[in-house]
């Protein structure tokens, strides 16, 4: 098929398409006006069932934690598949790679971001169920602070503040630890994910029973997942340039 | 105005749709994906989004207080993470694409022609 007769066709697909979801928006209520019932009911009953003070991150590691188990292992897929492609006949020799930032004053500045940046991500992944933050949001933070060591640094910095094998490690340990909690609950509860553990107070650290577990786990996954995409992709392009 | 974020929703699953199929280059396909995927972002916040209400975080406002639907944030705070690492492996193929057939082109992928 050539390219001008794929695009009329898909013109006209899109068309319709177009047509059904305007048609289906037509029924929706005007933005604004939320239905309900779901979240009205998760905001008032999650501060008196789970005592966590973020609602979504209850939702994400509580109500919803199959779901996002579903997403957690999508993303463990998706690494390990860019893994397997981007390791396979690649060159190993890299060691007349130079790419060391020539300026001084960057390299200076933001090396000295780097503890703050993964400070900043182990609070946001800490507070996570307490205010805006989790394990998500978090882990591509903690990722961001490695991946300066590269931009302000060099990559070979980077790849010994954040060696392959330890990534590898830690992005296995986080996905596991997620079915590990949801499995010790199944047996102790006879339902997978039940939160089990003291809920403790409103508003603290040692709130929400399963949910800082199962937060930390994606924290950690997310994370080394993102460190582990960065790094594949370096080296991808530093064996490129030896080659050359 | 109060249709406007689902016809913005759906404008961007059109235009990334149209995209992926008119694409002449494999990066600028796995992108056309991510803009697709936020259409059901802006779908899905603007469904769970009320008038007058607060973020569903009650960490410093009384729990009486107004708030938008916590389920469609949590659908979409996951799936912005995890579309992002199915983004990476869409440019991983492209990568391999490029380096077994020397172009980014979908159209001269032997492969890919029928």
């Amino acid at each position: 098929m050539t390219r001008s007769a794929r695009i009329i066709l898909c013109a006209a697909g899109l068309a319709g398409l177009v047509a059904l979801l305007a048609w289906g928006v037509a029924g929706l209520e005007p933005f604004g006006h939320y239905p309900g019932p779901y979240g009205t009911v998760l905001n008032s009953v999650e501060p008196h069932e789970r005592h966590a003070a973020n609602v979504v991150s209850a939702v994400v590691f509580d109500y919803r934690g199959v779901d996002t188990l579903g997403e957690e292992l999508i993303l463990f897929g998706a690494v390990m598949g860019l893994a397997f492609l981007l390791r396979e006949n690649r060159e190993e020799n890299t060691r007349g790679v130079r790419d060391r930032v020539p300026s001084e004053a960057l390299r200076a500045v933001g090396l000295v971001a780097v503890p703050v940046v993964v400070l900043l991500a182990l609070d946001l992944v800490a507070h996570g169920y307490l205010t805006p933050g989790g394990g998500f949001q978090g882990g591509v933070a903690a990722a961001a602070g490695l991946l300066l060591v590269y931009l302000a640094g060099d990559w070979r910095a980077m790849r010994h503040a954040g060696p392959l094998p330890v990534v590898d490690a830690a992005e296995a340990a986080g996905a596991s630890g997620f079915l590990i909690v949801g499995f010790a609950t199944l047996i102790a509860s006879g339902a997978f994910l039940e939160n089990l553990l003291p809920l403790g107070t409103f508003g603290k650290l040692t709130s929400g029973g399963t949910i800082p577990v199962a937060n930390w786990c994606a924290g950690l996954e997310v994370s080394a997942a993102f460190v582990l995409i960065f790094l594949e992709f370096l080296e991808e392009i530093m064996a490129e340039r030896e080659a050359k | 105005m109060t249709y406007a974020p689902y016809a913005l929703a759906v404008w961007l699953l059109v235009a990334g749709l149209f995209g992926i199929v008119a694409s002449k280059n494999l990066i600028h396909l796995a992108l056309c994906v991510t803009v697709a995927q936020s259409g059901t972002y802006v779908l899905l916040l603007a469904i769970g989004y009320r008038k007058h209400a607060t973020a569903p975080i009650f960490s410093d406002v009384p729990r009486s207080r107004r708030a938008v639907d916590p389920v469609v944030q949590a659908l979409t705070l996951t799936d912005i993470v995890v579309g992002l690492t199915v983004a990476a492996l869409l440019l991983a193929q492209a990568v391999k694409a490029h380096e077994h057939t020397g172009t980014l082109d979908p159209a001269e992928l032997r492969e890919m022609q029928g």
